[in-house]
């Protein structure tokens, strides 16, 4: 019996040069179980269409060449065994760039933003070296392990392409510029940590700007976990007091004073508190909910809303957990 | 089926903003004989805001929560995807790491608790369908759907990180998700096939970035309509709000009228039960949705 699957490729075709709009076509091929996404990339080009172009370079999944998305999901070419694939989308594969908006020629895209936004962040130790040093510089056993994976990130841009914020927010700096800020910033012999994380605390461009989709936790072929570092990245915004008092600060900080009070986050209150003055530009989603009989504004006494049972203990264990403050 | 009995969770906006999601989800559950203990005691789970100020604190919270549902010797259900997601990681990093439980213990400790790890904490669609199951939910269908075109909105953290939630999601693929399409099918409806169903609402970053959120939910609004949802169905209260409340503005920014009823996924269940107008609670639904019934 043969292993082998006939399939079809359907390939985003485009050359920035002359075509003006993108289009798509079909290639069959039969493929073997030990092929990978690279391999048909590869066979696309030397069996097919000598013209389709791709990037590849070191295919053992380290050079960060070959991202492209296959069905929309974030793949590194070199790592991905194709019949899997076929399993999960069916016996028609997909093959388009990482962001058709960014396409050049083919799976080609222009990466500039990735690069720009990368670099931005000062992905490495900036500190003030002893060009003579008595002993070289080591690290601790927990501090490598403090650095939870992020230094395996091969700047394939699979995470960036996949996050929806990227996608509609130009300023946004991307999960894998959050992921090398927190790298460096965890290193105990970087000096640039405070820098960074102002960077990455500013609205729009920073990390308050994720949805939290973990689109970027699941398209990471390293396993590098980008969120977990956004997350770190905002915790340490409080413990290193770079945190400024705003929308967002005061939305995660404001999670505290109403689970005193009930145990239940007060919604109207996390608005009112969040926003301040802001709160006039959520008026006519106000109205729409108070007409659905959803929120009761009259309610000064709080008597509609829902409070925890035994709310001393949580009380108690704020008390004696909490460990960040917002000045 | 008979004898499933569960510890639920309510999450906050079930008990505020989302009542019609706490009275179809109660309606469902009796009409289907199972059995469902409120935790009272339960607090926020900080909807992965408040573990962004305090990830420590968040936990002891968390804990605490479950702590709960293990003294009852009970699963927990969560019926929001936030709350399914703060939790189910809570209990995945303290099972995972004795030194951290030992941590988040000593706190617990101060109020006569201890987390121990013996519950299991899934959200409400995957109990039922694992539990329950799909035909026998099917038999039950008194009001079939036939007539709907309805598009299943998954909500992130039901279906990301997949590693997280794979052992207690059925194994659901973030990429290629079927649950939700599956238990429209068992009543009768027919599913929305639409790229945005597995995609984020932005409902997290509505007041610090509206344009985004904005941005997100219209998109996902207009693929369904442009498939010809009639109405959509989401497991998340905070995607059926975000989704449900901010057409207007979604629309206004894309340049185009959105209007679709969204549904809580227990509102849909309860409708093909032939639950009540008032467990179903069309009325609370921004969008109207009241003719569904």
């Amino acid at each position: 019996m043969s292993d082998k699957r006939e399939i079809t490729i359907k390939a985003f075709r485009f050359n920035a040069e002359t075509d003006y709009l993108p289009y798509y076509k079909k290639y069959t091929m039969e493929v073997g179980k030990d092929e990978l996404i690279l391999d048909l990339l590869n066979r696309l080009k030397w069996e097919h269409d000598g013209s389709f172009s791709y990037r590849r370079s070191c295919r053992h999944g380290i050079c960060g060449a070959c991202g492209i998305k296959v069905n929309g999901k974030a793949t590194l070419a070199c790592k991905q065994n194709a019949l899997e694939l076929v399993e999960l989308f069916g016996e028609e594969l997909v093959f388009e760039p990482q962001s058709k908006k960014r396409a050049v020629k083919d799976m080609i895209i222009d990466k500039g933003d990735f690069w720009e936004k990368h670099a931005a962040i000062k992905p490495y130790v900036e500190t003030k070296v002893d060009p003579n040093p008595e002993s070289e510089s080591t690290m601790s056993q927990e501090q490598v392990e403090n650095l939870l994976d992020a230094d395996y990130c091969i700047q394939c841009g699979s995470c960036h392409y996949a996050c929806p914020v990227v996608e509609v927010n130009e300023d946004y700096f991307g999960p894998a510029a959050f992921a090398a800020a927190y790298r460096f910033s965890a290193d105990p012999r970087d000096e640039a940590a405070k820098e960074r994380l102002e960077a990455t605390s500013k609205m729009g461009p920073g990390v308050w700007d994720c949805v939290k989709c973990y689109e970027c936790a699941e398209a990471c072929p390293k396993d590098v976990n980008p969120i977990e570092k956004i997350a770190k990245l905002h915790n340490m915004q409080f413990e290193q007091g770079v945190a400024k008092r705003n929308v967002a600060t005061k939305h995660a900080e404001g999670f505290i004073r109403s689970i005193k009070k009930f145990g239940y986050l007060d919604e109207q209150d996390i608005v009112l508190y969040s926003e301040g003055l802001g709160v006039v530009k959520h008026l006519s989603e106000a109205f729409k909910m108070i007409k659905a009989g959803k929120v009761h504004p009259f309610d000064v006494m709080k008597k509609k809303m829902p409070r925890s049972k035994n709310l001393d203990e949580i009380q108690k264990l704020i008390e004696i957990s909490q460990t960040n403050e917002l000045k | 089926m008979s004898n499933l009995k569960y510890a639920l969770y309510t999450g906050c906006t079930a008990r505020e903003s989302t009542p019609e999601l706490l009275s179809s989800t109660m309606a469902v559950a009796k009409k289907l004989g199972i059995e469902l203990i409120l935790l009272d005691e339960a607090s926020c789970c900080g909807a992965s805001h408040l573990q962004d100020f305090d990830d420590f604190l968040s936990l002891v919270l968390n804990a605490r929560n479950i702590c709960y549902a293990e003294k009852l010797g009970l699963d927990m259900i969560t019926i929001c995807n936030t709350c399914q997601l703060n939790s189910a990681m809570t209990k995945e990093r303290l099972d995972s790491d004795p030194e951290l439980k030992a941590r988040v213990n000593e706190k617990l400790a101060e109020v006569g608790l201890e987390y121990k790890g013996t519950s299991r904490v899934r959200h409400f669609q995957y109990a039922l369908i694992e539990d329950y199951g799909l035909e026998n939910i099917a038999a039950k269908v008194e009001v079939p759907l036939s007539h709907f075109n309805i598009a299943p909105f998954y909500g992130c953290h039901n279906i990301r990180p997949s590693e997280l939630h794979h052992e207690v999601n059925g194994g659901e693929n973030p990429y290629v998700p079927t649950s939700l399409d599956d238990l429209i099918a068992a009543l009768e409806g027919n599913s929305v096939d639409y790229e945005s169903k597995n995609k984020c609402c932005g409902f997290h970053v509505d007041l610090q970035a509206p344009e985004t959120s904005n941005a997100l939910s219209g998109t996902a609004l207009l693929d369904a309509i442009d498939n010809n949802a009639d109405l959509m169905v989401t497991p998340c209260p905070l995607c059926q709000l975000n989704m449900d409340l901010k057409q207007d503005s979604a629309g206004k920014q894309l340049g185009r009228d959105i209007e679709l009823p969204v549904l809580h996924l227990p509102q849909m269940i309860a409708l093909a039960l032939g639950c009540s107008k008032e467990e179903i609670g069309l009325k609370y639904n921004v969008t109207k949705a009241t003719e569904l019934a």
